[in-house]
């Protein structure tokens, strides 16, 4: 079983044991439109819970990548930068942008879970 | 600018939606920003067929004068603006600037002196949405008492952009394919009273629809029956004209900006450099005579990743900021980022290197002779 929590500003984390893949959601991907530019972190860069850990940009605008947990970035999604589309049809598979290795576990207690996002994009509207 | 009051809306608000489009608040109106295709293919589209755009949020008005001789209107106009009005010909269209007494811009228009017969002496004027009851406040402040100010608020305005439109619009309306590039008539268009002026905000070639507004639906709808003709919202609205060098009121030009630094000297037609008559004219003829102490220019980011209106823009020579980015973003034809911005004559040279602040770091970025994509008017 898949174990994926949520933020509020839609980034999700896969966690698989002590590592996390982090993304953002379709939901995410919508909002911006086209994505044409990914900025990703260099791996070995510890990132903190809410700091900013990439940017992605649509033709109209940018925005930043939230760290869903703090720890290090131990692996990036290399391609993505030539291939940022991907963030468009795959957001929340091939479109990954960093795998972080938790450093406290704690911190995934105050994000959602699937059930509990969705009810949070439901109160989006 | 739009208080914070509920939304305005164009006759096509209805139509929008129906068409999937992602609405968003711009200048006080509901408007499309993109359609289910999105901003990029959209775009795209426009410059290889032909895209239809919404924009009856702008201003238009008339101006009338009551002697009925064209020259009463033209001479109050060009009290305003520093265009020559008075050398326009039936139908002919001229861009212009209405500027403040320090020489800075209040906001670009278009000026057109009527064709129809009957309706010569008057001139029909398109202002920004943002600024049109400024605009029309203006106008009707400094206008002679023989000149009146008729807001066209009965009227929509459409766009039909890219290098299909005029065929399109013309299997519409025949007579269209004979307007060249600032020109206009007043034909049906599907039987329905329109006027259709060759011009627009995206490089390519095609026509501004004024209609009324009980008929603009109707005249969307015929039109988007035509397989080349696509609707487009306002993103791709601004990269296409952000490709295209053309500038966007309050980021471009504002009221800090002469129309000479904002590099619009080839809208001040002979007879007005030497003559002036417009305000802010001293400013403005003595930067024709010597030259802007900055300039707009292109700029062209090395990289991928866009440099967008506020970056700070950076001499290398001597680290010190000498500008800022007015435009910039993704050009979706250029295939990479693309930015307008403000430096001093001395760095604006095409090839001059600078950097653009983008997050805290310098990317390196050339000046470049705006268009970034060539544009497509048809002159004759």
């Amino acid at each position: 079983m898949t174990n994926v929590r949520y933020t509020k500003d839609h980034e999700y984390i896969r966690i698989d044991g002590d590592v996390g893949t982090v993304g953002i959601t379709d939901y995410a991907q919508a909002q911006l439109g086209d994505v044409v530019y990914v900025e990703l972190p260099t791996p070995g860069k510890m990132v903190t819970q809410g700091g900013e850990a990439a940017v992605v940009e649509s033709v109209k605008a940018a925005s930043e990548v939230y760290a869903p947990i703090s720890g290090e970035v131990v692996a990036v999604n290399a391609g993505l930068p030539d291939q940022p589309a991907t963030i468009n049809e795959s957001p929340e598979d091939k479109g990954w942008f960093m795998k972080i290795r938790i450093g406290n576990a704690s911190e995934l207690d105050g994000l959602m879970d699937e059930a509990a996002y969705k009810a949070y994009l439901e109160t989006l509207g | 600018m739009a208080d914070s009051g509920p939304l305005l809306t164009t006759p096509l608000n209805a139509a929008h939606r129906a068409l999937g489009a992602k609405m968003v608040p711009f200048a006080g109106y509901d408007m499309p920003v993109q359609y289910p295709t999105g901003v990029l293919a959209e775009h795209l589209w426009t410059r290889e067929s032909a895209g239809l755009f919404d924009v009856s949020h702008m201003g238009q008005c008339f101006l009338i004068p009551a002697d009925g001789q064209f020259e009463t209107a033209a001479r109050a106009l060009e009290a305003l603006v520093p265009a020559d009005v008075l050398s326009l010909q039936h139908g002919q269209q001229r861009y212009s600037q209405f500027t403040n007494s320090e020489g800075g811009i209040l906001d670009d228009l278009m000026i057109t002196r009527l064709g129809l017969s009957g309706h010569e002496h008057w001139i029909y004027l398109v202002v920004n949405a943002a600024c049109k009851d400024a605009d029309f406040a203006h106008m009707s402040a400094h206008l002679p008492a023989g000149v009146t100010l008729k807001i066209a608020d009965g009227l929509a305005l459409i766009a039909v952009q890219g290098p299909k439109a005029v065929a399109a619009v013309a299997r519409l309306a025949p007579a269209v394919s004979s307007l060249v590039f600032m020109t206009s008539m007043d034909t049906e268009v599907a039987g329905i009273w329109c006027h259709v002026s060759r011009t627009g905000y995206t490089g390519e070639d095609g026509v501004e629809i004024s209609v009324k507004n009980e008929d603009v639906a109707r005249l969307t709808a015929k039109l988007l029956e035509d397989e080349t003709i696509k609707p487009i919202g306002l993103g791709a609205r601004d990269s296409l004209r952000l490709e295209a060098g053309l500038c966007l009121y309050g980021h471009d030009i504002d009221t800090t900006t002469s129309p000479v630094e904002g590099g619009l000297t080839w809208s001040i037609q002979k007879r007005r450099r030497i003559e002036g008559g417009f305000p802010g004219a001293a400013r403005i003829q003595a930067e024709i005579a010597k030259g802007a102490s900055r300039v707009r220019v292109g700029l062209l980011p090395e990289g991928k990743a866009p440099a967008r209106e506020g970056c700070e823009i950076v001499d290398p020579a001597s680290g010190s900021v000498v500008g800022r980015v007015v435009s910039g973003g993704y050009g979706p034809s250029v295939g990479g980022p693309v930015a307008m911005g403000y430096v001093p004559k001395a760095l604006s040279a095409p090839g001059t290197a600078l950097h653009l602040m983008v997050r805290g770091k310098p990317l390196p970025a050339s000046v470049v002779r705006l268009p970034f994509v060539p544009n497509r008017y048809h002159r004759s």
